[in-house]
């Protein structure tokens, strides 16, 4: 178990990258899936089509073929992801000593498919508000937009808070995906270090992997519980 | 806009739910001022006929006209058209999350852009008139049935429609409850407000209403002053409807 103490900085090491890749790309989900979300529930059929064409493809293929398609796809398309490199972004990246593509590769294809996920999340949030609430508020006079904004968002986050919580906790745990395609250095991708090149024995390298992410999940399931207890309370 | 032209006119309307012909070629004028009473067995088509005013729901032919324009398609006009037809649910329809005195107000400030301090001066009177303005800062799910409709009503009425659509505004309601609530739709009706009201209340329909509809299966089947149509229903379906539910 010497593993754990000697090579502490190595998995800390992956412990950061992971955290680092989870937060944004939990973040650009939240975005793309919001606006997905909104495509599908919108009024106008062509973009109704798009979301669900949206959904129907990404929900349903494997993330490894995503991440196929990101990662060989798009350099093939003459794209090394560089419309990522915002300036924000960027200070983010070139911490990582090899700035290579991958890391941007990885970021958009967990991106593309978990939005997916929180956009039927969110959706369903807003399934829940009673179909009366926006009617109500068409026959009022409110646009598309205004009813979303002031009636059925707000309503609606309630419902969609904690399995959109379990689709961010699926999405870190996804993310162990991106090592095998050629991100060195997140928290999975250091078994890989430390039993092949290192030397080390599997089980105690798996233990502190496993550790790595229960530190990043298991609070967020707890504080996911604790916001559903509250609503029981509310309602 | 000449006094005698009416307000709103369906002509021929059609509307199918699946296979279900829920309109049958249904065509009414209602003229400015006027208060007309929907009634008829439950699936007749009233609900939908209501809703269709507002364009709640689609039509698949024929034309609704509100104020000499035909309704248009979703969109900016149309929200503009709604503004301007107050409409009252069965289930009152609140939003949940609002207190009274907001859900009164959204409207005229999202919709009008009226200044939020001189929404809120309208909306207090309104809920004075229909007497809950001490429930203002209340949410919908703290008052009673009756004294949520009276306050979806004050919703409506606070963006100054030239119409109002009831649909089965005391269906929900405790019987004791019925009654505050017509209340505030007579004193409405005698303001000279036009209304198209669906309904089971046949008091109501007597008292109030100019002309009485009477609907079955989608088809409009008697349209008369209350009085001839309480005393002499035409057709077979209106009598049959009428022993049915005053006999007890």
């Amino acid at each position: 178990m010497n593993v754990l103490i000697d090579k502490f900085d190595v998995f800390a090491g992956g412990f950061w990258l992971t955290l680092q890749i989870c937060v944004l790309a939990a973040i650009g989900a939240l975005i793309l899936g919001a606006v997905v979300a909104v495509l599908r529930i919108s009024p106008v059929p062509p973009l109704r089509a798009l979301g669900t064409g949206y959904v129907n493809i990404f929900r349903n293929l494997p993330l490894t073929v995503v991440m196929f398609f990101a990662a060989f796809g798009l350099p093939a398309l003459g794209s090394n992801a560089d419309f990522l490199r915002l300036p924000g972004l960027d200070a983010i990246f070139s911490r990582l000593d090899t700035d290579l593509p991958y890391f941007r590769f990885a970021l958009i294809a967990l991106v593309l498919y978990t939005a997916a996920f929180v956009c039927e999340a969110l959706r369903s949030g807003v399934n829940a508000v009673p179909a009366g609430q926006a009617e109500a508020a068409r026959s009022l006079g409110l646009t598309f937009g205004q009813n979303l904004r002031y009636v059925v968002l707000p309503q609606s986050w309630k419902a969609s808070v904690v399995p959109l919580g379990s689709v961010i906790i699926a999405m870190i745990k996804n993310s162990a995906l991106i090592g095998f395609f050629g991100v060195v250095g997140d928290l999975s991708q250091t078994a890989d270090q430390l039993t092949s090149a290192g030397g080390y024995a599997f089980v105690p390298v798996a233990i502190g992997i496993s550790i790595g992410y229960l530190i990043m999940t298991v609070p967020l399931g707890a504080l996911l519980d604790r916001i559903e207890k509250r609503q029981a309370v509310a309602r | 806009m000449a006094k005698g032209e009416p307000l709103i006119v369906l002509d021929g309307v059609n509307k199918w739910f699946g296979p279900l012909h829920v309109l049958d070629g249904v065509s009414l004028s209602v003229g400015r001022g006027e208060v007309v009473v929907v009634i008829g067995p439950s699936g007749s088509g009233k609900s939908t006929l209501c809703r269709t005013i507002n364009r709640l729901e689609p039509i698949d032919s024929g034309t609704i006209t509100f104020d000499g324009q035909p309704l248009p398609a979703e969109g900016k006009a149309l929200a503009r058209l709604r503004s301007e037809v107050g409409m009252v649910f069965q289930s009152f329809n609140l939003f949940a999350h609002k207190t009274i005195l907001e859900n009164v107000t959204l409207g005229p400030v999202k919709v009008r852009g009226e200044k939020p301090a001189a929404a809120r001066e309208r909306g207090l009177a309104l809920l004075d008139r229909v007497g809950i303005a001490n429930q203002a800062d209340k949410y919908p799910a703290q008052l009673s049935g009756g004294q949520q409709q009276r306050a979806a009503i004050a919703r409506a009425l606070a963006m100054q429609p030239k119409a109002m659509l009831f649909d089965e505004p005391t269906s929900a309601l405790d019987p004791e409850m019925v009654g505050e609530v017509l209340d505030v739709m007579t004193s409405l009706a005698s303001e000279g407000m036009t209304m198209v009201v669906v309904t089971h209340e046949m008091g109501f329909a007597r008292h109030a209403a100019n002309r009485v509809i009477f609907m079955a299966d989608g088809q409009l089947v008697e349209d008369a002053p209350p009085a001839e149509f309480f005393a002499n229903p035409r057709s077979e379906r209106a009598k049959d409807f009428l022993s049915k539910i005053l006999t007890h």
